[in-house]
This record gives structure tokens, C-alpha cells and sequence, in this order.
């Protein structure tokens, strides 16, 4: 054999920095180097960007892990996770670790990242400080969270705003100290700075700024932290985010030049020609780094040199910054004011929408834009930045953004972005520095259809996914799908929701089969998308006529209980309203006994779960249930929930109106409906609103002078208040009204839509239009609404615990021994 | 050498449905298409266990009901970009009547 023995490359540090290089070297060289990965932390390498998500119980750490083992094993890579290197010796070129493996290399590569800058404060030793680094810190977050504890955090930047944000959601009181007297003074003006700051306690955050901390109290625990001016914070968690500087120390090992951090030319190599580094622990031309984008670039050149290239060359790019804050929307590139007679300042204010924008012009060209509120254009403005374009026949326009600007007219101005007319080289992922050229490349070249097909190639939207709506338009653009168009339903069509709704009506469709002939589907009897959608359009357009599929059920709603992790099954009789008897009480928990049910808890809804029921005891279960007057509270339905109702006038001192009276008689209307996504509605009896009607699809709110109805709520990951609708001064209008809605929403929903995305997609004014303005039209819905109850309201427990229907579900057919 | 164990008649089964088998193996789903071929699983998803005879079933395909993951009726591999299988058995139509393929010696009681 005379095959050339491959080099062996050791790679320190198995994060963002690293794994990326490891990636670009292996698609450019795969048999060239012998590769052995140590990484401090005991996990695969994962996305640190998305910690925060993570925190905040958006994501979780299996989501968020970019190289599973796997990905090694395939690669060939050999994995040292959880020992750090210890010892670097440039001379014999071997590395130590802390277990005492040594591995000799050709080439080294350093990508140690960076650690959190800890100030020299008395207290930080104590046990419940930590910083926002890694997995393991998150996890101490986490707990804390969980004992439900109070937080401060220490630094208003990113990602202080963010560990401070994901606490807040996880549900713990949180106080911010900053330093300076407006939070992310690095990336925003004092203005964006000043609105972000008044959102975020508007959503329960407390802020200390200007202060300066001073030690943390607590003896053997953190109890908390006091300002130098005096002020004290009481808390039992400590994070402290004030800042990152690179980690040198494998750099010192190995005798590198130091200064900031390990010094780097332009190819990436370090002092010692055979060494290489990348991402935060570097310094290149005096900068260094915190944001993926640059360390992308980095690790592009980097393996490129390793590959054998002599010529790749790393430039800083420019950089712009997002906080990842659902529904804050911060974003700032360039420069962040003007700094002299020649630099100009563009403003735009809309403070009711809370939107605020400002460029800075130089010589015509764009070089800085801060952006709050509404960030869909800072792309543009980034590129526009970047490219260093003449901007001088826009610039009366370029403050309202590219459709205006492009438009020559406010007239003719489109919604979204252009993607026709940006140009090829525009970025559009900034984390991956992905370009609109190369997604389009992408998308043509290998017949992508999806948004997870084009992330899983082009890496665009993958790492914060801030880009994604961009992505998904260019995506629509290529593949022939107008972004304004409607999305097709599911591959087995290309016509969107409504169009199919409307020729259910028009061309009077009234089975699936009629459906999928009349408008060409592709597949014979559909898909699991688009067979719950047709079969609850049907139940909806012809109540009475069409018989329910429901073999187009999910199977929730097929066998009427939760389906649950373990295949068993909870099931919740309904409480009109939240209101139980001594006697039902005892049915339930006879039936908890008899069937040794294991869990039975109290639900949001305020009723009771019965939860671990085996699926073969559920009919014997529904039959006791029934003989004590419960019946399904259809918690598993794409339909009315729960009414949730306060006490109300008849016990509260406060209550103006009898709102749990008022929630029963909703709840005995409406029950049994079915809907495109679930309803919740509560009733609560003065403003006080102990119901928590205002995150309700539908809440009602009692005052003096009769009853808010407020629609479009919602709680869950979303968080969305209602919109106010109409005060109304008697219960039977509220009936009326609350049904015409309700109507409206089942004929006009798309499946799979709640009400608060119908209401924002059709408007509140459109709403208004058709409950409110329109006297007649609502008196139809409402009478629609009443006759397809006349078939909806049968308890589908009665109907299977007699043994009557659907018996097969829940025998085996066969059993062999 | 698989014994044939008649397990009942294909109207047992729902059209696009699915029933169960309780088999020394474990729980084996049976499931039957619009066009009435019949294919057995056994009943765990190949992603987390989901119980695959409730999900719905499209074409010569079933969609998991925990996760939506869809599994392939004759293979048992999931579709791509998942990946994984489940095991199918042997099942035959005879005379309207299903017999599933387990090892020899297996006895059989109808529910
Ligand atoms: C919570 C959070 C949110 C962020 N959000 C964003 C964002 O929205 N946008 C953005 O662009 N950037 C964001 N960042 C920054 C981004 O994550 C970093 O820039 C990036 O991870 C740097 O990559 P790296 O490989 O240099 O360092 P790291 O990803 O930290 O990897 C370094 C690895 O080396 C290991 N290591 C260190 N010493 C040794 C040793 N001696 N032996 C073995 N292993 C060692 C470390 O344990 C670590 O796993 C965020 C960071 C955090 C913490
Ligand atoms: C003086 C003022 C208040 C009084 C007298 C009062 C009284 C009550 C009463 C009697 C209940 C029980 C109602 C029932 O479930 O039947 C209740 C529940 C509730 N109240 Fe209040 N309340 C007051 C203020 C508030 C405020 C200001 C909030 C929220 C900001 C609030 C939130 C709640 C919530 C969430 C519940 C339901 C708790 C549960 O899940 O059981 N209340 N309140
Ligand atoms: S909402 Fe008002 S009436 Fe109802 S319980 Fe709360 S305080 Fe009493
Ligand atoms: S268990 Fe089947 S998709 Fe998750």
C-alpha cells in the first residue's frame, strides 16, 4: 500500500466556532486529516445562541443540539466530550487533558470561545450566582426558576435583556441593574433604548438603571445584591451577563502571541504556523468577537487554509444585532448617530404602534439604522449599509422602508419585501451569512419545497431564525407560490384553505370524496393534514347532512379522551361553568378508585382530570361517569373547552353581574360545537377579572352598566389580549353576540387557526363590520349557529359507554397467547 | 417457520382504520386502506413508541398520532426526513378471513 498517511488534526473547544470549521473542512477535504475533538462541556456541540430560547421554554436542549454523536461517528471524528485540555506542548506537539489522554497533532486548531466577564464584586463565590454560558448555567436557571424564587440580573445588554426575559417567563420575579442610564447603549440610541426598556416593564420587569453594583449579600447563599447608592435588591438568584472576554488560557499553554485575545492574521493561523484559531477567543486586527456572523466568516477561511487552500482571506464583516425577544423587535447595524456636521439623522416616530426608526446618513450613502417595533425592513437597510449604495434619489423616502422607497410613490406601496427586485448578493440570514443568491441556488438546483428543506441545505434561518419570514418569501418567490397567495392546504393540493371552503358552499360539495374530485386532488383519499381540515369544513357548511368521518379525526377526538405520552388516556367531564356537586364529586372519585385512575388533577379550566385511564376501561369509565350526570367535556375537541367563570355578584363583594350564572348558560349554548381550533371563554364578574377573561377566545367582563365582550384572546406560548368588541346590556345579547362570533369564526377560520390569528388576519374593524354594524348578518349567524347546535349537542360518551358506537376502538381484535 | 393464526374477518376492521393483536411479540396493529389491503405493524412508532394504530391512515401510509411522524404500512420505515422502522409481520387475506405470520406455536383467542 502506498496510500499518504492522513494528518492528524486536534481541535480545542467543540462549540459553534469549531464544529463549524470541522463542517467546512470536511466538505471541502473529507479524507485529508484524522480528526480528534475535546470539549469541555459534556455535550455534543449545540446552538449557544438558542440558550436563550431554551430559558424562556420556547425550545429545549434536544432542540437546540446542532451535531448530534451521530454526526461524529459518521464523520470519523473521535469525540472527547466533558475533558477539557489542559496542557498544550508547541514544541513535541502534543495536547494534554484533564484526564490525561494525550493526542499528538499536525495541526492544531483553537476554538475555546470565551468566558463571562465576572467584575470583582464581594460575593460572586456564593452559591446561587452564575452567568448565562452554557447548558450547565441555564440549568441553574432553570431550578431556581422552578422553586419560583426572585432574580436579579446583572448587565442590560443582549444577553442580560434575555436570561432577564426567559426568567420572567418561566415565571420569577426579575430586577435588572445596568450600569448606564438606557439598556443596550452598545447596539441602540437612547430613544429605541427608552422604548424598550418601557415595553419590557410594561411585561413585568423591574429595571435598576445607573446602577452600579457593589457586592452581593448573603452568607452562605446569595440573598440578594446592593447599589452603590445605597439601594438593595433582595434575590436568591444572581445572574450576572455584563460581558464575555476571550478565553486565552490554551493560547498561554501553547506560548501564542496574546493581547485581547489570541492573536490571528487573515489566515486564521496564530504565532505558530501550525496553529490555528477561531471564533471568540481570537483577536483579528485589534477587534473580537461576540456574534456568530463573523465567526462563519472565520471558520470558512480557516478550514480553507486547512484544506490546503494559500489564498483565503478573513475580513470582518458588517455587523448587525436582533434580540431574540418574542414580540420585541429590536435591530441596529451601522452606525448609531450621527457623529458630525456631516453625518445626517433620519427620524420616524409612530408612537400609538410603538414604532420608531432612525438612519444616518453620510455622503449619501446609508452607514447606520436603528430600528424598534417594526424591524421587516433592517435587511434592506442592512445591505444598503453594506453595499455602500448611492441613496441620494430615495433619500426623502428611505425612512418608510423598501416597499416606499422602491415604489417611487407611497401609493403604490407594497407590503413585505421585494424579493424580485433584491439583489443576488443581499443577505439575508446574518447569523449564517447565507445570501438571497445562494438560497435561490439552493432551492433550484436541488428541487427544494420547504422551509426545513432549505435550512437543512443552506443553514438560512437556522441558527437564531430571526430571518425566517424572509426566507419563507424567497422560498414562495422561486417556487412559483405567490408569497400573497394563500398556502396550499398540504401537498395533496395546491389550493389554499378559503378556496376550498368556498367551493365546498358554491359548487354544494358534500363529502370528501366530492370535495377532493372537484378540485383535483392529487392523492386518492388524502392526507392527515388535509382530512380533519375537509371533514370539519363539511360538518361546518352542511350541519344535519354531512355525517362525520371519523376515521378524519385525530385520535383524541375519535375515541373523545387526551391521548397521553404513554398511550393511555385523561379524561375530563364537563363543570358548567367551574360548577361541581358533593355528588358529582363522588362519582369521580368512586370512578378514580374502581379503576385506579393514578393522577386526577385540577385543571386551568376549572375542572377535574382524570389522567393514566387505559383505553380498553374508558366506555366503563364514561358510563359511571354519565350515571352521575357528567358528561364529556370535550377537553380533547377542536371545539368549545371551558366557560371559566369568578364567584360574581352572588358571593363577591365586588361583583356587578352574575357572571357565573352567566358563564353556565354560555357554556349549555355552546357546548358540543365544533370549531377550527379549540375555544376557551370565561366570564368574570367585574373588572377585577378573576376568570382572566381578557386572554379568552371570547371573554366577557362584567360592569355596572352591563357586560365587556372582549374577543381574540389567547394564553400559551403567544400571548395575545383580547381586542374589546361591544358593551352589551343584557344576557341575551351577550348569547347573541358571543354566538354570531363564534359563527363567524367557524365559518371563516382556517383549521388549525385560533381566534386571536383570525382576528389579526381579518381585522377588528372587519369583525366590527359584521358583528356590530350589520344588525341582519348577525342575527343569521346567529340563527346558523343555533341550528348546527340542534346537531352538535350529543354527549359522544353516552353514545360509545352503551356500547353503541365505535365499539371497536376499544377492544383488541384478536389476542394470541 | 411462521404459523398462520387467523385473527378475524377484514370487515373487523374499519376501512382507513386500524385494530390491535395482542401477541406474545406485544401489540401488533392491523391496519386496512381504502382499498382494502391489510398490513400488520407492530404497534409502536418508531420515533417514541406512539400507539401507530391510532393514527390516521392515508394512502399505504399512517401518520403517528404523538408526532405526526409518518410511517410507510408495508416497510414500517418512517418518511424521510425521519428516520427509523418499525417491524411489519406477515399478515394474508384468505376467504375474508386475516391470519398474521408469528413463530410456530402460538394459540389464539378472540375477543
Ligand atoms: C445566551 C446566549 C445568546 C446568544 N445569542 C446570540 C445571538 O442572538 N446572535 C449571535 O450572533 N450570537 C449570540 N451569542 C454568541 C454566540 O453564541 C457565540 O458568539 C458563539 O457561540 C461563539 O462560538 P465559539 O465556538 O467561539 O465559542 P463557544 O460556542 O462558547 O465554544 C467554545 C467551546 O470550547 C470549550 N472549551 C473551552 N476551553 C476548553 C478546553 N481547554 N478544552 C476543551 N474545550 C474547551 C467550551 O466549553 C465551549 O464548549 C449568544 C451567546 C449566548 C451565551
Ligand atoms: C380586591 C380585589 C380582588 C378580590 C376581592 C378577588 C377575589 C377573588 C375571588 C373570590 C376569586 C375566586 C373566584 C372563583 O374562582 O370562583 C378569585 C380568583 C382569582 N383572582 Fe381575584 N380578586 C381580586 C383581585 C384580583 C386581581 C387584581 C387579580 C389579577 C391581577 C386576580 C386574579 C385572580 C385569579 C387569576 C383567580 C383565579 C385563581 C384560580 O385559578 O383559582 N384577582 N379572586
Ligand atoms: S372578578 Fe370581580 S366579581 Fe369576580 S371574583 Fe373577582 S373581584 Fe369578585
Ligand atoms: S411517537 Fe410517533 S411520531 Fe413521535
Amino acid at each position: 500500500m502506498n496510500s499518504v498517511p492522513r494528518q492528524r488534526l486536534v481541535v480545542i473547544g467543540n462549540g459553534m466556532a469549531g464544529m463549524r470549521t470541522v463542517e467546512e473542512l470536511l466538505r471541502r477535504a473529507p479524507v485529508r486529516y484524522d480528526i480528534t475533538v475535546f470539549g469541555a462541556e459534556p455535550h455534543p456541540n449545540y446552538n449557544r445562541i438558542m440558550l436563550s430560547s431554551v430559558l424562556a421554554g420556547e425550545k429545549t436542549i434536544d432542540d437546540i443540539v446542532i451535531n448530534p454523536l451521530s454526526w461524529y461517528a459518521e464523520a470519523g471524528i473521535t469525540l472527547h466530550a466533558g475533558d477539557p485540555v489542559v496542557g498544550i506542548d508547541a514544541k513535541a506537539k502534543i495536547v494534554t487533558a484533564a484526564s490525561g489522554r494525550t493526542v499528538a497533532y499536525d495541526k492544531l486548531l483553537l476554538a475555546t470561545g470565551s468566558k463571562p466577564l465576572m467584575p470583582p464584586l464581594p460575593g460572586l463565590e456564593l452559591p446561587g450566582v452564575v452567568a448565562f454560558r452554557d447548558i450547565a448555567d441555564t440549568d441553574a436557571m432553570l431550578k431556581a426558576a422552578e422553586a419560583k424564587q426572585r432574580a436579579v440580573v446583572i448587565g442590560g445588554g443582549l444577553l442580560g435583556l434575555e436570561a432577564a426575559w426567559g426568567l420572567k417567563r418561566r415565571g420569577m420575579p426579575v430586577a435588572l441593574v445596568h450600569l448606564m442610564p438606557t439598556l443596550m447603549e452598545r447596539q441602540l440610541d437612547v430613544e429605541a433604548g427608552g422604548m424598550l426598556q418601557k415595553d419590557l416593564t410594561e411585561r413585568g420587569l423591574h429595571f435598576f438603571t445607573q446602577g452600579q453594583t457593589e457586592r452581593v449579600l448573603g452568607d452562605t447563599k446569595a440573598e440578594g445584591v446592593v447599589l452603590a447608592d445605597g439601594r438593595s435588591i433582595p434575590a436568591d438568584l444572581v445572574v450576572v451577563a455584563i460581558g464575555i472576554r476571550p478565553n486565552v488560557d490554551m493560547g498561554k499553554a501553547a506560548g501564542l502571541d496574546i493581547n485581547r485575545g489570541i492573536v490571528v492574521g487573515d489566515d486564521m493561523a496564530t504565532s505558530d504556523a501550525d496553529i490555528y484559531a477561531v471564533g471568540e477567543c481570537v483577536e483579528h486586527r485589534g477587534q473580537v468577537f461576540g456574534l456568530v456572523a463573523p465567526i462563519w466568516e472565520q471558520a470558512k477561511v480557516c478550514a480553507a487554509r486547512l484544506a490546503g487552500d494559500n489564498v483565503a482571506t478573513y475580513a470582518t464583516p458588517p455587523l448587525s444585532t436582533r434580540l431574540k425577544i418574542t414580540g420585541i423587535d429590536v435591530f441596529s447595524a451601522g452606525k448609531l448617530a450621527a457623529e458630525d456636521d456631516s453625518d445626517e439623522e433620519v427620524v420616524f416616530r409612530d408612537a400609538t404602534k410603538g414604532v420608531y426608526r432612525k438612519l444616518v446618513v453620510r455622503d449619501n450613502t446609508l452607514v447606520g439604522a436603528v430600528m424598534y417595533g417594526d424591524v421587516a425592513d433592517g435587511g434592506w437597510y442592512f445591505d444598503l449599509i453594506k453595499g455602500g449604495a448611492d441613496v441620494s434619489d430615495m433619500r426623502d423616502r428611505l425612512i418608510f422602508g423598501q416597499a416606499f422607497a422602491d415604489s417611487g410613490c407611497c401609493g403604490g406601496a407594497k407590503a413585505g419585501m421585494d424579493v424580485a427586485a433584491m439583489a443576488d448578493d443581499s443577505q439575508i440570514c446574518g447569523c449564517n451569512g447565507v445570501s438571497k443568491g445562494a438560497i435561490v441556488a439552493a432551492i433550484t438546483e436541488k428541487g427544494l419545497t420547504t422551509l426545513d428543506e432549505v435550512r437543512a441545505h443552506t443553514k438560512a434561518s437556522a441558527s437564531c431564525g430571526m430571518c425566517t419570514p424572509q426566507v419563507q418569501a424567497i422560498l414562495s418567490f422561486v417556487t412559483g407560490a405567490d408569497a400573497a397567495a394563500p398556502q396550499a392546504m398540504c401537498t395533496c393540493t395546491e389550493h389554499g384553505h378559503d378556496h376550498v371552503r368556498h367551493a365546498i358552499v358554491d359548487q354544494r360539495l358534500k363529502t370528501q370524496d366530492a370535495v377532493r374530485k372537484a378540485l383535483g386532488w392529487k392523492t386518492e383519499d388524502g392526507c392527515a393534514k388535509c382530512r380533519p381540515a375537509l371533514n370539519y369544513y363539511l360538518l361546518c357548511a352542511w350541519p344535519g347532512e354531512y355525517v362525520d368521518d371519523y376515521r378524519s379525526r385525530f385520535i383524541n377526538e375519535r375515541v373523545h379522551a387526551n391521548i397521553q405520552k404513554d398511550g393511555t388516556y385523561s379524561v375530563v367531564p364537563r363543570m358548567w361553568g367551574g360548577l361541581t356537586t358533593p355528588d358529582e364529586l363522588r362519582a369521580i372519585a368512586d370512578v378514580a378508585d374502581k379503576f385506579q385512575i393514578p393522577t386526577v388533577k385540577v385543571t386551568g379550566g376549572q375542572r377535574i382530570d382524570l389522567l393514566g385511564v387505559k383505553k380498553q376501561d374508558l366506555p366503563a369509565v364514561w358510563a359511571d361517569l354519565n350515571k352521575a350526570g357528567l358528561v364529556s367535556g370535550h377537553a380533547y375537541s377542536k371545539g368549545l373547552r371551558t366557560v371559566k367563570t369568578c364567584v360574581g355578584s352572588e358571593w363577591c363583594r365586588f361583583g356587578t353581574q352574575d357572571s357565573t350564572g352567566l358563564g353556565v348558560k354560555l357554556e349549555k349554548l355552546m357546548w358540543g360545537s365544533w370549531t377550527p381550533h379549540k375555544v376557551k371563554l370565561a366570564v368574570s364578574g367585574c373588572p377585577r377579572n378573576c376568570a382572566e377573561a381578557t386572554i379568552k377566545d371570547i371573554g366577557i367582563i362584567c360592569v355596572e352598566a352591563g357586560y365587556d365582550m372582549v374577543i381574540g384572546g389567547n394564553g400559551g406560548i403567544e400571548v395575545r389580549v383580547t381586542d374589546p368588541l361591544v358593551r352589551l346590556s343584557t344576557e341575551d345579547e351577550v348569547l347573541e353576540y358571543a354566538s354570531a362570533f363564534m359563527q363567524l369564526y367557524r365559518e371563516e377560520g382556517r383549521y388549525l387557526e385560533r381566534t386571536a390569528p383570525y382576528v389579526e388576519r381579518v381585522g377588528l374593524a372587519y369583525v366590527k363590520k359584521r358583528i356590530l354594524e350589520d344588525d341582519a348578518g348577525r342575527k343569521a349567524l346567529y340563527a346558523r349557529f343555533l341550528f348546527s347546535q340542534s346537531y352538535a349537542q350529543n354527549d359522544p360518551w353516552a353514545e360509545r359507554a352503551s356500547g353503541g358506537v365505535d365499539s371497536h376502538e376499544f377492544q383488541p381484535l384478536a389476542v394470541v397467547s | 417457520m411462521n404459523d398462520w393464526i387467523d385473527i378475524g374477518t377484514l370487515a373487523d376492521i374499519p376501512r382507513l382504520g386500524a385494530r390491535t393483536v395482542d401477541t406474545p411479540l406485544g401489540e401488533v396493529a392491523v391496519f386496512r386502506t381504502n382499498e382494502d389491503e391489510v398490513f400488520a405493524l407492530i404497534n409502536k412508532c418508531p420515533h417514541k413508541n406512539g400507539p401507530l394504530s391510532e393514527g390516521i391512515v392515508m394512502g399505504r401510509k399512517v401518520a403517528c398520532p404523538l408526532h405526526n411522524w409518518v410511517i410507510d404500512l408495508n416497510s414500517g420505515q418512517a418518511q424521510a426526513p425521519d428516520e427509523g422502522c418499525t417491524t411489519p409481520l406477515p399478515l394474508k387475506q384468505e376467504a375474508g378471513r386475516l391470519y398474521l405470520g408469528l413463530a410456530a406455536g402460538k394459540k389464539v383467542a378472540h375477543a
